[in-house]
């Protein structure tokens, strides 16, 4: 075997200043204030209150949101029933694919101003937004919206049937990606909707709601509400209310779970998850450091599936570290709104401070750490590239779920090894495997108890592609094929 | 062909130097015992309980299957479930069918003890030959449900991603109370049949035909763990059914709406699946489907990466 180069120091540092590229804010115009989206119109809401969302980059108050309490959830509820019973159930699947097909087109017409939207309100690097999160989420109601009229062929021997009203709570990591991964497969299963954003995150969603309505929808079909738990919480114990829909954490998702207990509702919970990213000694070093690093840092960190747990075969540990940290230098952590910016802003104060917590027990725990020597805005919300080395497989940053940028590393010499290493997680969302042996690839995607793995890639998603957790990180899949069956009744015999 | 046995019996009551018996032979007593990791135990708590029909004639002291004796079962579960969730779907198909065959080959036992619980023997035959039937019905689906609910997904980026059903763990199982076997077959056969491994409670007033089931898994080439059977009260072992945080998912075939409430809360604490059969008449072809077999399954979904080769535009 070819002795590998280890004395190669990549060297980025004048190459890599790059001047200023920020993204203009003009195609984007943010209301003053927004009410809810109920029964078609934007109604202001009962309790008379609203909240200010604000730019996590900059602090600056972006809009003013409605704050729906129960007497708002109530309304939603009827608005969905009603629709449900008079428009939506009755409609033809071919009919109700066409609505969909429209809103996929006017999401993507409207692409660049749901990008800079996403990004100001949510502090993620408008690189991302533009070319992840807004085409994703476009192509995701696509996807659904020619599943409406071809339903019988997805389950053999059955007859699917809509549940009712779907009751869809989404985070803050992904709001407009999310919400079409909620919206989609319900509308196209004959469902109507009740969604509410995060409070951190609500204007896309309401953008989505603007588009929804000049979609022409038949009204009460979708309905959009803000608000914080406390709104979400009246969604999830609505009596009218047939499925719940979460995607959080998994304290809200147990939560969620016991209040419905023995009411019938069903449910899909897409919660936490500790993914392992394992590389072996064989695999191409280069392309896994770039996986890991897209791994982690991919949106800030702020993503359920992130490769947050790295497993390095030990003999090339030292060529893993070296290349991984030269490449952490080399990410720009910054203005959001800068089309060169790798790593944006901490979604809010409470993440922030969730994160700082994390890595104060890190350091506590003995952890030796390794952070990126790049310059940070003076204002707004941000934390550099973190990577721990020297962990347990019982420390709690290589157990619990940060959910920012932040990395742990450890060594790993046999193949059981890695796999009982990785599998000692009450998650199950997501885990990642680098090397150049195919027969090992399939071992391990095999053994690893995961709803995604990702072999020699990593943080990837389609459409087209079943996404969700094992163990403690869920149940139901969304997209895809699967993703339809969290929304039907399958009954086939009545007693 | 000559009937052996018939003959044999012939010859021994005739002149061959054995006199036949003054009275009626004792008959030996089987003793009904729990069935945990393949072996047979009695319940660590001494306890036990009469089992009666509705004559009120004695049928059985059964174990009163205590806490301790469900953990334990759950350990046996969760050792069982790395090899029989990695066997071949082949294998599985075999060994299922396998139990089929044990089971039509001591159908007069169960036959047998369902009379003695209350059926008539139309129905006890009934009931037995459904049983066996099911069992061949999913030892077929062992190694085909994976191809209908698989799927190839077109993504649009170059990468090869699949998805198809894994087992989802350890399931524990409160089987259908009315029914002695078919209830239990029913629900047992389709989480196996998938890989997973699981801990049955069954019916606490019909318990005969649990334990005699457990000895034809045990003939039958399923590994110890595979299939553990406790008996005892529901009221008594549900919450430890439902609140256990080494057992993945929980089915319950009984109507009591409190009981559901129960299972769904506790079984919140570690995201457990939970599947209510509440409605099935198991004797049925409804209580048969390969989609009793995706309930206790995952969807795992695989990405790699293809390589795009330049110049390759006119096909090879």
């Amino acid at each position: 075997m070819a002795k590998r180069n280890n004395t190669l120091k990549l060297k980025f540092d004048n190459a890599r200043k790059l001047a200023p590229a920020p993204e203009s804010r003009s195609s984007a115009t943010i209301d003053a204030r927004y009410n809810l989206f109920i029964d078609g119109k934007f109604t202001p809401p009962a309790s008379k209150k609203y909240f200010a969302t604000t730019n996590p980059a900059t602090d600056e108050k972006l809009s003013e949101v409605a704050d729906a309490n129960a007497a708002d959830v109530d309304k939603a509820v009827k608005a969905a029933r009603n629709a449900y019973n008079k428009y939506w159930k009755k409609m033809p699947g071919k009919e109700r694919g066409k609505y969909i097909y429209r809103i996929a087109r006017m999401v993507q017409e409207r692409a660049r101003e749901l990008a800079v939207v996403e990004t100001l309100d949510g502090g993620k690097p408008i690189r991302e937004s533009r070319d992840f999160d807004v085409p994703t989420a476009a192509n995701h109601f696509f996807y659904y919206a020619g599943w409406a009229d071809k339903l019988p062929y997805a389950f053999p021997d059955r007859k699917p049937t809509p549940l009712g009203v779907a009751a869809q709570i989404i985070p803050w990591n992904f709001p407009l990606l999310m919400a079409s991964w909620k919206i989609a497969p319900a509308l196209a299963t004959g469902n109507t909707v009740v969604l509410k954003p995060a409070e951190t995150t609500p204007l896309t969603a309401l953008l989505l709601a603007k588009i929804i309505q000049e979609a022409d929808l038949p009204p009460g079909v979708v309905n959009i509400i803000t608000g914080a738990g406390a709104t979400g919480a009246a969604m999830v114990n609505h009596p009218d209310v047939n499925k719940i829909a979460f995607t959080g954490s998994t304290d809200v998702g147990k939560i969620i779970q016991r209040a419905i207990a023995g009411t019938g509702k069903k449910a899909t919970l897409e919660l936490g998850g500790k993914a392992a990213n394992i590389i072996f000694d064989d695999a191409p070093i280069d392309q896994a450091v770039e996986g890991v690093v897209n791994g982690i840092f991919f949106n800030q960190g702020h993503v359920c599936c992130a490769g947050s747990r790295l497993y390095v075969q030990e003999s090339v540990m030292k060529e893993v570290m070296r290349k991984l940290k030269d490449r952490l230098e080399t990410l720009i952590v910054g203005d959001p709104m800068d089309k060169n910016t790798d790593i944006g802003a901490i979604n809010s104060k409470q993440q922030y401070d969730q994160i700082n917590k994390y890595i104060k027990i890190g350091l506590n725990e003995g952890a030796e750490m390794f952070q990126s020597s790049c310059s940070l805005p003076k204002k707004g919300l941000f934390i550099p590239p973190t990577v721990f080395t020297n962990v347990a497989q019982s420390s709690r940053i290589t157990q619990e779920e940060i959910f920012g940028p932040v990395l742990t590393v450890q060594t790993f010499r046999t193949d059981d090894e890695v796999i009982e290493k990785a599998n000692n997680s009450p998650y199950g969302l997501s885990s990642g495997v680098w090397t150049d042996k195919g027969s090992k690839i399939f071992n391990l995607t095999t053994k690893l108890r995961s709803g995604v793995v990702w072999a020699n890639t990593f943080n990837k998603f389609d459409p087209t592609s079943p996404f969700g957790g094992y163990k403690e990180s869920g149940y139901g899949r969304e997209g895809g094929l699967h993703g339809l069956a969290p929304y039907v009744s399958l009954e086939k015999f009545e007693e | 062909m000559e009937n052996v046995l018939v003959k044999k019996d012939k010859q021994l009551s005739s002149g061959n130097g054995v006199e036949k018996p003054l009275q009626k032979r004792l008959e030996v007593l089987k003793t009904y015992k729990l069935y945990i990791g393949g072996k047979f135990p009695r319940t660590e708590s001494g306890r036990y309980y009469l089992a009666e029909n509705k004559k009120g004639e004695k049928l059985a002291n059964m174990c009163l299957g205590s806490r301790k004796d469900f953990r334990e079962a759950v350990v046996a579960a969760r050792n069982a479930f790395g090899d029989w969730g990695s066997r071949s779907a082949f294998n599985r198909g075999q060994i299922l069918y396998r139990i089929a065959e044990m089971l039509e080959g001591r159908k007069a036992q169960f036959i047998d003890e369902i009379i003695k619980q209350d059926n008539t023997l139309e129905e006890a035959k009934l009931e037995v030959d459904v049983a066996i039937d099911r069992l061949i019905y999913y030892a077929g689906w062992c190694d085909k449900f994976q191809q209908i609910y698989s799927a190839v997904n077109p993504v649009a980026s170059s990468h090869f991603n699949f998805s198809s059903p894994e087992p989802t763990g350890v399931v524990s199982l409160i089987a259908p109370q009315n029914s002695s076997l078919i209830g239990m077959v029913s629900v047992i056969a389709p989480i196996i049949a998938g890989g997973n491994t699981c801990i049955v409670l069954p019916s606490f007033s019909k318990p005969l035909c649990a334990v005699t089931f457990a000895e034809v898994l045990n003939s039958s080439d399923l590994p110890g763990g595979v299939v553990n059977i406790i008996t005892g009260k529901v009221k008594e072992l549900l919450p430890y059914f439902s609140d256990h945080m080494d057992v993945n998912a929980i089915a319950y075939c009984e109507k009591n709406e409190e009981d559901k409430k129960l299972i769904q809360d506790k079984a919140s604490l570690n995201m457990k699946r939970t599947q209510f059969y509440n409605t099935k008449n198991w004797l049925s072809d409804q209580g048969q489907s390969p989609y009793f077999i995706m309930d206790f399954q995952e969807i795992k979904t695989t990405w790699h990466p293809i390589e795009n080769i330049g110049g390759t535009k006119g096909g090879y």
